[in-house]
């Protein structure tokens, strides 16, 4: 078996007294779409501060496509192919929707800062690629229309759209969604699962799902982590997760007791 | 293949030409205040670009131009007379001081930017007006300088072409820097540096790089300042110099080239216009301190925009382009 595009080897991460993650191993292959969960605070959204470079681990290894990536700073690991959308989203208030996705394209610029000062054929050239690549990439999402809207304008659902939309055009392998259903109501949820299955087909990516909701994961995910007070508590396919008593006790029995 | 920026520079630069041409018969209290229009210009474009497009609050512009107008001044000084025997020689000494000054101030823009970008928002803007202060206390120590004294003795190099040609290459840098695809770095940088981050953007290299652009306009203009007023002073580049290009930023609205540019024109002919009030005779008397002191009316003003418009004059207008 080849190594698994994403890694995460007994991987720790502690602040002060309080063990967020511990001793958390994880893997995610190419293409494939896995799916995070766990009760609140279990640790879902330091994992993915791990894996982004947003934290340093105390203990443990992180590689993504063979390679380490503890120790690099969040920018270049993005340029390695990991791509992220954020719980509250953060889109950048101040520009239009289309601004929002050609800073993603930032990374793959060929040329640098003469480039855009001297503004020669080449640099028309590859603006106006860039253009098309990002219109190309907002027609799919149908976000088109709203290209010259500003992004606050937009309604919740697509402003989530967007940061995936985003997200994509950095060009990764992995894209990680941290909660992309929090606040949809069920409508939206539905749509969201397409759209996820869909981008995940259409790019070819590995995508790696934070989520609450229960009916979310369980509906598009290959394969389920369940994590509790920072550690794995059961993984497997859905149905098994479904069944799993220590996930019923942990997540879906608290529910049931409430 | 033809740029319509590029197109417009050309235009400016052309226009600067046949209008400084014509300079010649305006009177010396007039020209005086254009050329400051020009510098400020300069000024207030390039800091739009760290504290406007970038988002870092930096209080020490005026650092920076005493960088530039002290290296071009020292330089002309020193070694004006190499080339100084034909008209053309002088002329180019004076530009090529001017960028040098340029580049100095470029250099301290690095310097300061690359520790001080640690900090952010307050703190950023009380480590870039302590290095304002520091520039001040080594000139007014730095004896080949003049120290107190001040430094003088340079011919009177910058007109009207000099002075406008280089606020529109400022302006030309801003905008084509800001609304292209390499650009839009600063915007994001603004907006949500974690965000930036994920998006495979070098905060920190943008964060320095608009520090050293920045810096580098305000040497230029105190090249062009120094040879100007022929005379320079440590005390003029002082924080209250900072803090007037920060009020066009703000008024203008922070973001917003045309904005601080208007900011510039507004705010150059205001205290102008004020010396010219406070001598009226119909003036009543309680209102004369007010006129006779341009920074009581700076604060209003602030005030009052703040409560009625917080994004400044022109703040909102850039977000709205159709183009980019």
């Amino acid at each position: 078996m080849t190594a698994p595009l994403l890694q995460l080897d007994a991987v720790t991460m502690q602040f002060g007294g309080l063990r967020c993650v511990s001793d958390f191993s994880f893997f995610v292959g190419e293409s494939e779409l896995v799916g995070l969960i766990g009760p609140n605070g279990a640790g879902k959204t330091t994992v993915f501060n791990l894996i982004t470079g947003v934290y340093r681990p105390t203990a443990g290894k992180i590689a993504f496509a063979g390679k380490s990536v503890i120790g690099h700073r969040p920018y270049r690991i993005t340029a390695r192919g990991i791509a992220r959308t954020f719980q509250n989203t953060r889109l950048f208030s101040s520009l239009s929707v289309f601004d929002n996705v050609r800073t993603a394209c930032n990374m793959h610029l060929r040329h640098g800062i003469s480039h855009a000062l001297l503004r020669a054929s080449g640099f028309v050239r590859e603006e106006s690629e860039i253009e098309s690549s990002i219109i190309e990439l907002l027609e799919i999402f149908g976000l088109a229309a709203e290209r010259d809207f500003s992004c606050r304008a937009l309604p919740y659902g697509d402003q989530r759209r967007l940061e995936i939309v985003r997200a994509l055009a950095t060009r990764p392998k992995l894209l990680l969604l941290d909660e992309p259903a929090a606040g949809m109501n069920p409508t939206e949820k539905i749509e969201l699962m397409k759209l996820i299955r869909f981008t995940q087909e259409k790019f070819g990516l590995a995508v790696l799902l934070v989520e609450h909701d229960m009916r979310v994961v369980m509906g598009i995910c290959e394969r389920i982590t369940v994590l509790d007070y920072g550690k794995k508590i059961a993984e497997g396919t859905p149905d098994e997760i479904r069944h799993d008593p220590k996930v019923i006790a942990a997540y879906l029995g608290k529910e049931a007791d409430a | 293949m033809i740029d319509r920026a590029k197109v417009l520079l050309l235009l400016a630069v052309v226009a600067c030409g046949v209008l400084s041409a014509f300079s010649g018969n305006i009177s010396p209290y007039y020209y005086d205040i254009i050329i400051g229009i020009g510098i400020n210009i300069i000024l207030a474009a390039s800091l739009n670009l760290v504290n406007g497009y970038t988002g870092q609050f930096s209080l020490g512009h005026a650092g920076f131009m005493a960088v530039g107008a002290y290296s071009s001044a020292w330089l002309t000084l020193s070694f004006g007379y190499v080339l100084g025997l034909s008209t053309l020689g002088t002329t180019s000494m004076y530009v090529l001081a001017l960028i040098a000054g340029g580049l100095a101030a470029a250099l301290a823009g690095l310097t300061v930017g690359i520790p001080s970008l640690r900090v952010r928002g307050d703190y950023l803007a009380i480590v870039t007006l302590g290095f304002n202060e520091i520039i001040k206390g080594v000139i007014q120590n730095a004896e080949p300088l003049g120290a107190q004294r001040g430094l003088g003795g340079m011919l009177q190099h910058t007109n009207f072409f000099w002075t406008f040609a280089f606020a529109a290459l400022t302006v030309y840098v801003v905008l084509s820097l800001v609304r292209s695809t390499y650009g839009s770095g600063f915007l994001a940088v603004r907006d949500d540096e974690i965000a930036a981050e994920a998006m495979g953007i070098n905060t920190t290299k943008y964060k320095v790089l608009a520090f050293v652009i920045g810096a580098f306009f305000a040497g230029v203009a105190g090249g062009l300042y120094a040879h100007f007023k022929q005379f320079i002073h440590p005390e003029g580049f002082n924080f209250l110099r900072s803090f007037d290009i920060v009020v066009m930023v703000i008024l203008g609205g922070m973001g917003s080239t045309a904005g601080v540019c208007l900011a510039a024109v507004l705010l150059t002919i205001l205290p102008e216009w004020l010396r010219a009030v406070s001598s009226y005779p119909w003036l009543p008397d309680w209102l004369r301190p007010i006129t006779e002191n341009r920074m009581i009316l700076y604060s209003l003003l602030l005030i009052i925009l703040m409560l009625t418009r917080p994004q400044g004059l022109f703040g909102a207008v850039n977000l709205k382009r159709k183009k980019t």
